[in-house]
C-alpha cells in the first residue's frame, strides 16, 4: 500500500495526489442512492408504517417465524457444507494437477452464471422419485425432493462457487516456504496444515460461508421448484413475502423483508469487517 | 463473490510440501465427485431434456414470436445493465481503492447489499417505489410514464441484482495495486484521465472482463427479480427466464428445456471465454494481479 | 496543490458528478418508456391487455384470435390481445400496482373485489355490469388419478384416507387452490349435518394427506403428473381433460366425485385504465364476445362449462358430466366472508396448517 493507514480522525479523507475523489465519489454515490438506497428505503418505510411493535409481531408470528427458520437454519447448514467441500475443492484445485484440472475450475463458477429458475427446474427434475438421482436416493430411503433435503440440496448448489473463489485465491499465495520451514523443523503434514497453512486462511473461509449463507437466505427461483412449501415444514422466507403479497399485505409483505435485508446487511458487515481486519493482519484479503 | 480467481495457480512441484499420493487421490475423487452430482448434473439434464424430443422439436422452441420477443427483450435489458454496471463499477473501485477515507467499510458493504437481498425483495422494492400505490406511482400515472410491468422495470431490477458484479470484482484487485504507479504517472506531468487509461485500466483488465462476463451471464439469467416486475405480458414483457417458467407451466417441457439450454450455453460460453482469458494471458493476470 | 483549493474543487465535482448521474438514470427509462411499454401512445391499431390466471393459457389463445377476427371482420380495425397468465392472486396484485390491463378475467371473484377495494380501477358492483355476474363459463373441481384409479378414490371422504396422497396447490397463492379447499369444506358441510366444525376438521384432515403445496395449479399439475408424486390431484376440470390431451390419456383417469363445487372465474372491465387508454370500446366488445356464440363453442372445446350449452358442440358437451354443484355462497355467506374466514390472515386455512403441524 502505498499511503499507510493513519487514519487521522478529524478529516474525512486522506490527501492523496490523485484527482477525481469528489467526481467518483460523488457518482458512486447517487448512484448508490438512487439505484439501491432509496428503493430498499421506501420497503423500510412502509414496514415501519406497522410500528416496530407491529415489525415484531409479524417476526413472532409462529409461521413467519417458523419460515424465518427454514431459511437461516438450513442455509446455515447448506452454507457450511458448501464452505468444507469449498475448501476442498480450491485446495485440490490450486495444489494438485491433474488431468481435467481446468475444465472441473471453470465448472465451478456454473451456478453464478446458470439461471436460478433452470437450475431450480433441472434439479426437481433431478431430486423428485422418479428422477435420476431422486430414484436411488427413495432405495435408501431418501426422499430429497419436496422435503427441507431439496431446499438444503438447492442452496448448496448455488452457495459453492462463493466458497470456492474466496479460498482459492489465498491458497495460492501462500508461501511454500513457511510449510517448508514447518515441515524442516519436524512437523508433521497434518500439524503443518493445522497448525501453519489453516489459520490465515480462516477469515477467508468465514467470508466465503457468510456469502453463501447470505444468498441462501434470499434464494427463490431455485428452490421453489424443488421444495415442496409445507408450512411450517418447508415454507422458506422468501416464498412467505410472496403469499404475503398474493394476499395484498404489503405490510407484512414488508415486514418479512426489512428483517431479512437487516441480516443480510449485518451479515455483509460482519464480512466486509473481517476483510479488513485481515488485511492489517495479514496483509492481504 | 467478494473475490474470485483472476490470477491461476502455478505448477508445483512435488515436495514435501503436499499430502501423499493416496490421499491426494481420494481428495481430488472426492472433489470431482462432488462436483459432478451438485454441478454437472443439473447442467447435462438440461441438454438431455431439450434433446429428448430430437433436434426438430428443439429448434421448434426457437421458432416462435413469444420466444423473439423474449430473446430481443433479454439483449436489450442486458445492453444496458451490463454497460451501466461497468462504469459504475470502476468509478465506485477507483474512489473506493484509490483514496482513504472514513466510512469505506460501510459503503463497501451498501455496494455489497443487493447481492443477498433476496431476488423477490429486489423486485418488491420497485414496486414499492414505482408501483400505482407507491412513492412516486400517482405522479408517473399523472405523467403516462409506465416504470414497472415494463421495459424500465425490468432493466432497474437488474441492474439491482448486477449492481455489486463490477466494483466488488475491481476493489480488491486495485487496492492491491495501490496507488504508486498513478502518483508516478501524475508528478511526470499526466493528466488523471490519463493516467487511468495508461496506467490503471491495463492493470485492471482482466478483471474487468471476467467481471463483465459475469455480470452479462447474471443479468440475462435473472429470475427472481425480473419476475415481480414485469407482469409476464406475452410479447412484451418476458425475458428468456421468465419464458423457460412460462414453457414449463405450459407442459412443453421440450420446448422450456431447449430454452433453458440457451441460457446454459451462455453460461458454458461465460465460463469458457473466462478459462480462455486465464489460459492465453495466465501470465499477464499473474502480474497483473501480484503487482504491489 | 494546497489541500484548501483540493477540497473546494472535490466538492464541485462532487456535486456535478452527482447531477449528471441523476439526470442520466431519469433520462434512460423515460427514453425507455415511449415505443416499448404498453402505455405509450396508441397507435393506429389498438391493443387489449388481458390479465388472467394461471390454466386459461391455451383458452385465450383460441379467444384471443377469433375476437380479433370478429373485430376486423366487423370494424376493419385490427385489435391484438395481449395475454398475462400466472397464479390469480398475484395477477389481481399486479394490476393493483399498475399493469395497464383493459380486462380481468381471474380465477376467483375475491380476487377482482380486491383490485376494486384496494385501487379502485373497478368499480365495487363490477358483478352487475355483464351477463351472469361476469361469469361467461363456469367450471368446477373433478379429481385426476392415477391409471386404473389404484388407490379406489371415488368421492372427497376419500381423500381423508392415511393412505393417499393429495396433490393440491397453496390456497393462499393459487384460486385454484382455494376452490379445492372450498370444494372440500362444502362437501363435509353438506354430509355431516351442516356442522361448521366438522368440516373444518375434515378440511383439516384432507391437507394433512398434502406432500406438496405447489404456488400455482400448474406447479401442482407438474408435481403429480410429471414428478409423479401423490395419488389424486384435485383439480380444475379444464385442467384434468388438458393433462390427458399432454401427457397422454393412458397415464392417467379422471374421477367425477357425485357433488362438487360450481367454480366461478369471473371477467370485468377495468374501467380506471380503459378511460386512460382511449380503448373502452374494444375492451367492452372484448368482454361482449365473451358470450357470444363462437366465444361459448370455444369455453366448451377447451372442458370449461359455457354459459349457453346450445351454442357448444355436442361431442364437447358429452365430455362436461353431470352432477351435483353447490354454491359456497349458498354456504357460507358473501365472498368477502368467504375470502376473510378461510383464506386471510389467521383464517382457517393458517389455523389448520398451524394445528396440522
Amino acid at each position: 500500500m502505498a499511503s499507510p493507514p493513519l487514519r487521522p480522525r478529524r478529516r474525512f479523507r486522506q490527501p492523496s495526489v490523485i484527482p477525481g475523489f469528489g467526481l467518483t465519489l460523488g457518482y458512486t454515490l447517487t448512484c448508490l442512492s438512487l439505484i439501491v438506497l432509496l428503493p430498499l428505503a421506501a420497503l423500510v418505510v412502509r414496514a415501519s408504517g406497522l410500528g416496530l411493535s407491529g415489525i415484531w409481531e409479524v417476526a413472532t408470528d409462529p409461521r413467519v417465524a417458523s419460515a424465518l427458520r427454514v431459511s437461516f437454519g438450513i442455509s446455515a447448514l447448506a452454507a457450511l457444507t458448501a464452505s468444507l467441500f469449498g475448501f476442498l475443492v480450491a485446495w485440490v484445485l490450486t495444489r494438485y494437477d491433474f488431468p481435467g484440472r481446468r475444465l472441473v475450475d471453470a465448472v465451478v463458477d456454473l451456478p453464478f452464471a446458470l439461471p436460478t429458475a433452470v437450475a431450480g427446474i433441472a434439479l426437481a427434475s433431478l431430486y423428485a422419485p422418479n428422477g435420476l438421482v431422486g430414484e436411488q436416493l427413495a432405495k435408501l430411503g431418501i426422499q430429497a425432493a419436496y422435503t427441507p433435503v431439496g431446499i438444503y440440496i438447492a442452496m448448496v448448489f448455488i452457495g459453492l462457487p462463493f466458497a470456492v473463489r474466496t479460498v482459492q485465491p489465498l491458497i495460492v499465495e501462500i508461501d511454500k516456504e513457511i510449510e517448508e520451514a514447518s515441515a524442516t523443523l519436524g512437523a508433521g503434514r497434518f500439524h503443518t496444515l493445522t497448525r501453519v497453512v489453516l489459520p490465515p486462511l480462516i477469515p477467508a473461509v468465514l467470508t466465503g460461508f457468510a456469502l453463501a449463507f447470505a444468498r441462501g437466505v434470499g434464494e427463490y427461483g431455485s428452490i421453489i421448484f424443488i421444495a415442496g412449501n409445507l408450512p411450517y415444514v418447508s415454507e422458506i422466507a422468501p416464498l412467505l413475502i410472496v403469499i404475503k403479497l398474493s394476499e395484498f399485505d404489503y405490510g407484512g409483505a414488508c415486514a418479512i423483508a426489512t428483517i431479512m435485508l437487516g441480516i443480510s446487511f449485518v451479515t455483509l458487515l460482519a464480512i466486509n469487517l473481517i476483510q479488513a481486519w485481515s488485511r492489517r493482519r495479514f496483509g492481504y484479503v | 463473490m467478494s473475490e474470485i480467481a483472476t490470477d491461476l495457480p502455478r505448477q508445483q512441484p512435488a515436495s514435501v510440501v503436499t499430502e501423499g499420493g493416496l490421499v491426494r487421490g481420494l481428495l481430488i475423487a472426492v472433489a470431482i465427485v462432488f462436483l459432478a452430482l451438485f454441478l454437472v448434473l443439473p447442467l447435462a439434464t438440461v441438454f438431455v431434456q431439450a434433446f429428448a424430443k430430437g433436434w426438430d422439436a428443439y429448434l421448434a422452441a426457437f421458432h416462435e414470436a413469444d420466444a423473439h420477443a423474449a430473446i430481443r427483450l433479454t439483449l436489450i435489458t442486458a445492453a444496458i445493465a451490463v454497460p451501466f454496471n461497468l462504469v459504475f463499477g470502476v468509478v465506485a473501485s477507483w474512489a473506493i481503492a484509490k483514496f482513504e477515507f472514513r466510512g469505506k467499510n460501510l459503503l463497501i458493504t451498501l455496494i455489497d447489499l443487493p447481492f443477498s437481498v433476496s431476488p423477490v425483495v429486489s423486485g418488491l422494492i420497485y414496486v414499492l417505489v414505482f408501483g400505482s400505490q407507491g412513492l412516486i406511482g400517482p405522479w408517473l400515472i399523472e405523467h403516462d410514464i409506465q416504470i414497472i410491468f415494463a421495459v424500465p422495470g425490468i432493466v432497474l431490477a437488474t441492474i439491482f441484482v448486477t449492481f455489486p458484479f463490477v466494483a466488488r470484482q475491481l476493489i480488491p484487485l486495485m487496492q492491491e495495486q495501490g496507488t504508486a504507479e498513478e502518483e508516478a504517472a501524475l508528478t511526470l506531468g499526466a493528466s488523471g484521465w490519463h493516467a487511468f487509461r495508461t496506467v490503471t485500466l491495463p492493470n485492471i483488465r482482466w478483471g474487468l472482463l471476467y467481471s463483465v462476463l459475469l455480470c452479462n451471464a447474471r443479468a440475462m439469467g435473472e429470475f427472481g427479480a425480473v419476475s415481480v416486475v414485469s407482469g409476464h405480458i406475452r410479447g412484451l414483457t418476458n425475458t428468456l427466464p421468465l419464458h423457460v417458467e412460462i414453457l414449463y407451466n405450459e407442459y412443453n417441457f421440450v420446448a422450456s428445456f431447449a430454452v433453458a439450454s440457451l441460457l446454459a450455453g451462455l453460461a458454458l460460453v461465460t465460463l469458457g471465454l473466462k478459462s480462455l482469458l486465464e489460459w492465453r494471458y495466465a501470465g499477464d493476470i499473474a502480474a497483473s494481479g501480484r503487482r504491489h | 496543490m494546497s489541500s484548501e483549493t483540493h477540497q473546494t474543487r472535490s466538492r464541485r465535482s462532487l456535486a456535478l458528478s452527482a447531477c449528471l448521474a441523476t439526470a442520466l438514470l431519469l433520462a434512460g427509462p423515460v427514453f425507455l418508456t415511449g415505443p416499448v411499454s404498453p402505455a405509450g401512445p396508441a397507435r393506429a391499431d389498438s391493443e387489449l391487455l388481458n390479465v388472467s390466471y394461471d390454466p386459461t393459457r391455451e383458452l385465450y389463445k383460441d379467444i384471443n384470435a377469433a375476437f380479433s377476427a370478429d373485430w376486423k371482420a366487423k370494424t376493419g380495425e385490427t385489435v391484438t390481445v395481449r395475454a398475462s397468465h400466472g397464479g390469480s392472486g398475484s395477477q389481481a396484485r399486479t394490476v393493483i400496482d399498475g399493469i395497464p390491463a383493459d380486462v380481468v378475467t381471474l380465477g376467483i371473484p375475491s380476487d377482482i373485489d380486491a383490485i376494486s377495494r384496494l385501487s379502485k380501477k373497478i368499480p365495487a358492483d363490477w358483478r352487475t355490469k355483464l351477463p351472469n355476474a361476469g361469469l361467461p363459463y363456469t367450471s368446477t373441481v373433478v379429481f385426476l388419478v392415477r391409471k386404473g384409479n389404484p388407490k379406489g378414490v371415488k368421492d372427497w371422504g376419500d381423500l381423508v384416507k392415511p393412505d393417499v396422497k393429495v396433490i393440491t396447490p397453496n390456497p393462499k397463492t393459487s384460486a385454484g387452490g382455494r376452490w379445492n379447499f372450498l370444494a372440500a369444506w362444502g362437501y363435509a358441510y353438506e354430509k355431516d349435518g351442516k356442522d361448521v366444525d366438522k368440516a373444518n376438521a375434515f378440511v383439516g384432515e384432507l391437507y394433512k394427506n398434502v406432500p406438496v403445496l405447489d404456488t400455482g395449479a400448474r406447479g401442482s399439475t407438474v408435481t403429480f403428473a410429471q414428478r409423479g408424486l401423490g395419488d389424486v390431484l384435485p383439480t380444475w376440470e379444464n385442467e384434468a381433460y388438458l393433462v390427458f390431451e399432454e401427457f397422454g390419456r393412458d397415464k392417467f383417469d379422471v374421477v367425477v366425485p357425485p357433488t362438487s363445487i360450481y367454480a366461478e372465474p369471473p371477467v370485468a372491465l377495468v374501467d380506471a385504465n380503459v378511460d386512460k387508454k382511449g380503448t373502452r370500446k374494444q375492451a367492452e366488445a372484448y368482454l361482449q364476445f365473451l358470450y357470444s356464440d363462437a366465444a361459448q363453442a370455444i369455453f366448451a372445446k377447451h372442458h370449461y362449462r359455457p354459459l349457453n350449452r346450445a351454442a357448444a358442440k355436442p361431442e364437447h358437451l358429452a365430455e362436461l358430466p353431470e352432477l351435483k354443484l353447490f354454491k359456497i355462497e349458498d354456504l357460507q355467506g358473501n365472498w368477502d366472508d368467504i375470502q376473510k374466514k378461510n383464506f386471510d390472515n389467521g383464517g382457517l386455512f393458517d389455523q389448520l396448517s398451524k394445528a396440522g403441524r
